[in-house]
């Protein structure tokens, strides 16, 4: 017997399926926002009928076929206002006339390519960032709209909202439903890469509420980068951005102190990293490589990453490669954050006051003054240096400007050691 | 979450060194696989070869003894695991159902503990032992 709860398997059973399921509507309806209803639809009926009759034996087949009933019957429907909707009425009728009882292994390759491109619409760029996050949660990874909430620390209503009105973009645009042709191709892709890491940083390094981490969107993230790594397996920025993330949540374990602080990657206890992800996060990096993607930007944070991973202690990390990787970085993807990074290398490399010369220059530019991140590398800069009272300024204004909590705690303990 | 899938197969415990799955098995098992990573879920996984060429140590008085298999007494034994990260216990059994397994085959699911479940004095000893050590 087992004590498993129906509500509980049904939601196990949502979260494996649900992509597959709306991507294999949206290919027969051609509209991602009414397969999602469907499918939403399909998952009632389970939800009132198998605490009587049981979990099916192929729970994924048995809501594929009564979400086609369901469209059949809105196709027909909506057939007999606009007569040119018969035509794919007709389509379905055909395909589930032809009597496949299980849709998802006789088109597995078909399947997975449906999940692909309801990744690329989730992630279309007439969407806000905002709205792709949502979406992309809601339609791919199989969470609720409470949930989405709850890791993004923004009310209900607010996310019901976004989604509602991301379909409806999505409808009014006429997205089509398919996976996009060279001239867009990487584009496209390079907003569901950027999506998937939204969701992990938010995960990885909190921006608002208490917890310096969130390691349910973390393995969110993950189990997205890691299906399109595999459905988009000749893409070299897939993978790179999957060993990213792999060797980043192998640090996990080891970036929270045992009153829930965070810990600092230099000052963290190595012997907590995850092999099993460092290993994982290498091979992906490898992958990467061999189809000639090193000098991508996920492939270059990969590589920083994969130097750190590889150095035993902090001491031997390779921090000229470093330098190296962080200059290719900037070459390829300027940024202030990667600028901070190369000074904190440079300082690492060629001494601290190579690296404050880096800062100094970033701290003078007029939006940057204020970065939080900035100040902090910059007083541990001052610190190696002995310019001590400088450095406690630079951490107790950091300190204030943080919104989260136990980040804040960290800071001014901080403050308080320069002396 | 992590949980380990661990694949026990009847009569596994008395199979010849060198036994292997027959391919038309082998290819079902390689498209669950397949599935499993496709939707993002598997870490791991690995075959093991029959116990018959493998051994126990046991530690009778806080000894150890080495016994080399097949070991007579076993009923069940393992032939090969997955390692797999899921939101739930229900969705690793979900899972496990999947799993194109044949009549004497069985899985067994199991949570992998994480150091944070553990109480605080079972921290502090691994930490103390870790510092120790450097």
């Amino acid at each position: 017997m087992t004590t498993a709860s129906i509500p509980r398997v049904i939601e196990a059973v949502w979260r494996i399926e649900s992509a597959r399921l709306i991507g294999g509507l949206a290919r027969l309806v051609r509209d991602v926002a009414l397969a999602e209803d469907l499918a939403q639809e399909a998952l009632v009926t389970a939800s009132e009928r198998w605490p009587e009759s049981g979990v099916p034996d192929n729970p994924g087949a048995w809501l594929m076929a009564t979400a086609k009933n369901r469209a059949l019957d809105e196709l027909r429907r909506r057939a007999l206002l606009r007569r040119k909707h018969a035509e794919i009425g007709h389509q379905i009728a055909v395909e589930s006339a032809s009597g496949r009882p299980d849709l998802a292994e006789a088109l597995d390759d078909e399947v997975g390519d449906d999940v692909l491109r309801l990744m690329f619409v989730a992630c279309h760029p007439v969407l806000s960032p905002e709205a792709r996050v949502s979406l992309t949660l809601r339609l791919l990874g199989g969470l609720t709209t409470a949930e989405i909430a709850r890791a993004f620390v923004i009310p209900e209503p607010t996310i019901a909202q976004r989604i509602v009105r991301a379909k409806r973009t999505i409808t009014e645009a006429r997205v089509p439903f398919e996976l996009p042709s060279p001239p867009d191709r990487a584009a496209r892709l390079s907003s569901v890469l950027e999506v998937v890491y939204l969701v992990f940083n938010e995960g990885y390094s909190a921006t608002a509420g208490d917890d310096w981490l969130r390691p349910e969107l973390c393995e969110d993230a993950l189990r997205l980068g890691r299906t399109l790594a595999q459905l988009a397996p000749n893409e070299p920025e897939a993978h790179a951005l999957l060993a990213l993330m792999e060797i980043q949540a192998s640090r996990a374990r080891a970036r929270v102190g045992s009153s829930g602080e965070p810990i600092l990657l230099l000052e963290q206890d190595r012997s907590r990293w995850d092999p099993l992800l460092i290993q994982r996060g290498l091979a992906a990096l490898a992958r990467a490589e061999e189809l000639g993607g090193s000098l991508g930007s996920y492939a270059l944070q990969a590589a920083i990453a994969a130097c750190h991973a590889r150095a035993r202690t902090a001491d031997e990390t390779d921090w000229v490669r470093m330098v190296a990787l962080y200059d290719a970085l900037g070459q390829l993807a300027p940024s202030p954050i990667v600028e901070l990074n190369r000074a904190v290398a440079v300082g690492m490399a060629f001494g601290p006051a190579a690296g404050l010369q880096i800062v100094d220059g970033l701290a003078a530019e007029p939006l940057l003054g204020t970065y939080h991140l900035l100040q902090a590398v910059r007083r541990d800069l001052l610190v190696k240096i002995g310019r001590v009272d400088e450095a406690r300024a630079a951490f107790e204004r950091a300190a204030f400007l943080t919104r989260n909590a136990r980040e804040r705690d960290l800071l001014l303990a901080r403050a308080k050691a320069c002396r | 979450m992590r949980f380990m899938m661990l694949m026990i197969p009847k009569g596994y415990e008395t199979a010849a060194p060198g036994t292997m799955p027959d391919p038309e098995r082998m290819a079902a098992m390689m498209r669950y696989n397949e599935s499993l990573q496709k939707a993002g879920v598997l870490l791991a996984l690995d075959g093991l070869h029959p116990p018959s060429t493998g051994a126990r140590v046991s530690f009778p008085g806080g000894k150890a003894k080495v016994v080399d298999g097949p070991f007579a007494e076993a009923k069940e034994v393992v032939g090969g695991y997955w390692m797999i990260q899921v939101k739930s216990r229900e969705e690793a059994i979900e899972w496990a159902r999947r799993c194109p397994g044949s009549e004497n085959e069985m899985i067994e699911v199991r949570q992998v503990q994480e150091m944070t479940e553990f109480p605080p004095e079972v921290r502090k000893a691994a930490e103390g032992v870790k510092l120790a050590a450097q």
